[in-house]
């Protein structure tokens, strides 16, 4: 048979191929000479064979039939063969096949050869590729070698000890000893390997980080290494750029990094070196930088004192003017991990960092703009702002979401004025809107409703971006959100802070109903402007237009809408004379505890289908066989979205008593609420925060004197009292009904109505029976919302059936103790 | 280091260096998306980029591309000088090297890399020593093939 082909010879023919068909059709060639090669035993060119395998491995073509041959090689007394042997194994072998084990007595062989080349190949490939079971059965000899005089060896066996402690941590403590007198090594290769080793064990072990701290003193021990490096002359062999050894360098400065963490003592020990390590290095190749950026972190992370502190800010800072792209990525990182501790250091160098956003990398960008965010405050928030928004406009789109968020948080917490929060949030919509996050939509609203004196103003802007542009649909939906509520403050063209346009009822319902039939709206959109015209049919005087647009819709494919249509349909017909309350304009909406972008805002008047989860249905209307719901929603109960599937039948008789009580009280706002006993209803959890539902007898309770608020035939209803967190205003109100006579009362129902000034909102009841002779009784709660502490009326009507008749009545509630409105 | 990749412009590979064990489809997978995540970077931006959970530090000599894995730790900046170090490695040992040194000798490329580094780490910071090793080695394979040599230990 003829001699193999050559490695170069292969190399050579492979190059020349055309196709990757041709090139595979030659690989396949050699392989299978290859192959039978192997089969034949062919001690002489094993090891070309291999090498030639070992670049069609390379290629990407399978060469796992050569891992044997590999072993075979290693096993061979020639250098040459060993060589490319060892080689294969790291390549081909990996420790998931059973196969690399043969290895470990090749290995243990030769780490005892006496060629050190030998020896070192062995410790390469050990501390390359070697498995838990391989380093278990070897450490023993790197340990010895560990100790060895040789420096080659000694330098390799300290790195290989490296690996058998990160693959077999419990072997740590067996190299301890090994340790003892590396550092007064003279060798250079030695020093740095033993830095990465000590370095190893102290971020592994706290028991050999305080061991090596206190027993070892190995802090002054570096540091006078590392002083001897800058001191010392001029020294060729180590030299770079004029800097001795900054391999070594950084690698001191970073194990002084974990040796000075948390450590008082320590971090003294090291704070000249620190500072002459900071002060005199050369900072005009990127070598010199490398060490600066090194101590820099050494620096933040160990117990510094404040000038030191300062001057690493100031690196950092010298840093982001630096020509050198790299240089300014690595001070964007560090000054990131920097700023909640050193916060006003990092301040000062602000325009450099805002001026980084307008660099053309885009790891750089994102840096930026993470460091940007953490420095926004109070004082700067304008300036931050303007930068913030121009860097919004032209960023790829991956950052928008992220940035409008960040906007959006910072807006919250530092906005200097109410226009210009609402102005910035407008900015952010109309240049990002799709990428802002869902739970923007509500608060933006919660944020306009909120501000009572810029709705006009709002809504002209609104009503303008609208005009430009209706792709986007976050902006589109709080757009027509405030078309509907504040529509008629458009069309009145009030506006005070800026010039207020012209603007007909026509032109407005135009444009909403552009939202409804055009393709860019979202379904979800497409709900808001329905809505949107409705509400308008009590602000505007085109009713006509509007009914027909409603009963148009009756008919939608899309049921969310059709739903709408017909609900409010029936509004018109059935309901008129309810529309104007239904329709008001929405109270003020409270927030709770802002604590970022996933807030819960409460409502107290009409739910609005933003708040929820925009996928349900909306509460605002619904038919009018659900009458008593249809209070619930006047009163605020919260009518969570999950029972509006079912449509329970209600009396008509229901609606009248609503009448009735809407006319003795002349309310508008809050008219009387009823319950729905039948509907079973969840309390929406957000409701309650910061509210317990059944606030009976708790010492908050005890504050607010109980009082009897209606007694007679036997039914006696006592209220109690507690105060609501986090709003004082509201006054959070239990009923207790009880019944002393000797029948029970069933279908018990609680109404209550309040003067104008305030708002009212009950919860579901209990029960609707009332146990006889006082066994029991029927809890509900009222929250009552009194903004201008007026002293708190109440006209509550009770019905129920007892003894088999029905029984109704009528009281007014006076005798509220002071406490429970002041 | 995690691992080292050497790649040509057109995304072809010449040398690999894994120091962390994972499976031939792994390392397959990770140098494909690595390769084309580098090379759609364009000239002037930096040479660093996190991927995955990794921080990549990339440089291109002439027509090859060396890359980098390092671990959140570790310096990038000094990084660089690794990779450049290895470069000066290769050019003194080939006098001017090129890529076809690298593709013709790509043995020699892994046995200058491991006199260099070893798990990941640098084992000797002067030049000289390195390729002193080298060429002692070297020395061995050519003239002593057939037996055992007894050479005195060098410090």
């Amino acid at each position: 048979m003829p001699a193999p082909i050559r490695l170069r010879e292969l190399i050579r023919t492979i190059r020349t191929a055309r196709t990757q068909a041709e090139e595979r059709e030659m690989i396949q060639k050699e392989c299978a000479a290859i192959r039978s090669s192997f089969r034949e035993e062919d001690n002489t060119y094993r090891c070309r064979n291999v090498a030639k395998l070992l670049y069609m491995h390379m290629l990407g073509y399978p060469a796992h039939f050569g891992q044997l041959e590999c072993l075979k090689l290693i096993a061979s007394q020639k250098f040459t063969d060993k060589r490319i042997g060892y080689l294969g194994a790291m390549l081909l072998l990996d420790e998931r096949q059973d196969v690399h084990l043969l290895m470990t007595n090749c290995i243990k062989n030769d780490l005892n050869h006496s060629t050190q080349y030998v020896q070192g190949l062995a410790l390469c490939t050990l501390g390359c590729m070697g498995s838990s079971e391989m380093c278990r059965d070897l450490a023993g000899e790197v340990e010895k070698l560990l100790k060895t005089s040789n420096s080659y060896l000694r330098k390799k066996a300290a790195l290989c000890a490296v690996h058998v402690i990160r693959k077999v941590p419990e072997l740590m403590e067996m190299f301890l000893p090994a340790t003892k007198n590396l550092l007064s090594e003279k060798n250079h290769g030695v020093l740095h390997t033993s830095v990465v080793l000590l370095t190893e064990m102290c971020e592994r072990s706290p028991d050999m980080l305080s061991h090596f701290r206190k027993n070892e003193k190995l802090v002054p021990q570096l540091v006078r290494i590392l002083k001897n490096l800058i001191m010392s002359g001029y020294s060729p062999e180590h030299d770079v750029s004029g800097i001795s050894d900054p391999f070594l360098q950084v690698r001191i400065l970073r194990l002084l990094r974990i040796l000075g963490k948390g450590d008082d003592d320590s971090s003294e020990a090291m704070n000249d070196i620190l500072a002459q390590v900071a002060t005199n290095t050369e900072t005009s190749k990127n070598v010199g930088n490398a060490i600066l950026y090194e101590t820099v972190l050494t620096i933040m992370d160990i117990k510094s004192e404040s000038g030191l502190r300062v001057l690493a800010i100031n690196i950092l800072g010298r840093f982001l003017l630096n020509n050198d792209k790299n240089i300014r990525y690595v001070a964007l990182t560090s000054l990131l991990k920097t700023v909640q501790t050193d916060h006003n250091a990092v301040q000062r160098h602000r325009s450099t960092i805002v001026d980084c956003l307008k660099d053309l990398d885009v790891s750089i960008k994102r840096r930026a703009m993470e460091l940007s965010f953490a420095l926004v405050n109070g004082n700067n928030i304008r300036g931050m702002m303007k930068e913030l928004l121009y860097f919004l406009d032209s960023c790829d789109p991956d950052f928008k979401a992220d940035c409008a968020s960040g906007i959006f948080l910072a807006a919250e917490k530092y906005a200097p004025s109410k226009r210009w929060h609402i102005d910035t949030i407008m900015r952010v919509l109309t240049t990002a809107g799709s990428y802002v996050r869902d739970d923007s939509v509500p608060n933006l609203i919660q944020l306009i409703t909120n501000s009572v004196e810029m709705h006009a103003y709002t809504v002209q802007r609104l009503y303008k971006a609208l005009l430009d542009d209706i792709s986007q649909q976050p902006l589109v939906q709080v757009a027509s959100w405030c078309i509907g509520e504040y529509g008629d403050l458009l069309v009145s063209g009030q506006c005070e802070e800026e010039e207020p346009i012209q603007v007909s009822e026509d032109e407005v319902l135009d444009v909403l109903e552009g939202l409804l039939v055009s393709n860019l709206s979202t379904p979800v959109t497409r709900g808001y402007s329905l809505t949107a015209i409705m509400k308008l049919s009590t602000r505007f005087s085109s009713l006509n237009r509007i009914k027909k647009v409603v009963s148009i819709y009756g008919s939608s494919i899309d049921v969310e809408l059709q739903q709408r249509a017909v609900e409010y349909n029936a509004l018109f017909k059935k309901y008129d004379h309810m529309r104007s309350a239904l329709l008001e304009r929405m109270p003020i909406m409270e927030k709770t505890a802002t604590n970022g972008p996933a807030e819960i805002v409460q409502t107290n008047g009409e739910t609005d289908s933003t708040i929820l989860d925009t996928k349900h249905l909306p509460n605002i209307t619904q038919p009018a066989s659900q009458a008593n719901d249809l209070l619930d929603l006047l009163g605020g109960n919260d009518v969570v979205p999950v029972i509006q599937t079912t449509v329970p039948t209600k009396p008509a008789s229901a609606g009248g008593e609503l009448l009735d009580l809407l006319g003795d009280l002349s309310l508008t706002g809050g008219p009387t609420p009823t319950p729905a006993p039948s509907v079973p209803m969840s309390q929406p959890p957000f409701l309650l925060d910061g509210l317990t539902s059944q606030p009976l007898f708790n010492d908050i309770a005890a504050v607010i004197p109980p009082m009897t608020a209606y007694n007679k035939n036997g039914l006696k209803i006592e209220f109690t009292f507690e105060r609501s967190n986090p709003n004082p205003n509201i006054a959070v109100i239990t009923i207790h009904a009880t019944n002393s006579t000797e029948a029970e009362m069933t279908e018990f129902v609680f109404q209550a109505a309040v003067p104008k000034t305030f708002q009212l909102q009950l919860l579901s009841p209990s029960s609707n029976v009332v146990p006889a002779l006082n066994q029991g009784s029927v809890t509900q709660v009222i929250r009552v919302l009194n903004p201008q502490k007026q002293q708190l009326r109440m006209r509550i009507k009770l019905t129920y059936t007892h003894k088999g008749s029905p029984v109704q009545d009528l009281a007014e509630v006076n005798n509220f103790p002071p406490q429970s409105w002041q | 280091m995690q691992f080292m990749l050497l790649f040509s412009r057109q995304g072809k590979l010449r040398l690999q260096k894994w120091y962390v064990p994972l499976c031939d489809k792994e390392k397959k997978k990770i140098t494909r998306e690595l390769v084309q995540t580098v090379l759609a970077r364009k000239p002037k931006m930096c040479s660093f980029l996190e991927w995955r959970d990794l921080k990549i530090v990339y440089k291109r000599y002439a027509s090859l591309y060396f890359c980098c894995a390092i671990e959140d730790q570790d310096n990038e900046l000094i990084t660089l000088e690794i990779i450049h170090r290895y470069v000066e490695l290769l050019d003194k040992y080939f006098g001017s090297v090129c890529e076809l040194d690298i593709i013709f000798n790509f043995e020699k490329a892994y046995f200058i890399l491991d006199e260099f580094l070893l798990g990941g780490e640098a084992q000797e910071t002067s030049k000289k020593n390195v390729l002193k090793a080298i060429e002692q080695a070297d020395l061995l394979q050519e003239n002593l093939d057939f037996q055992i040599c007894l050479l005195p230990a060098p410090t």
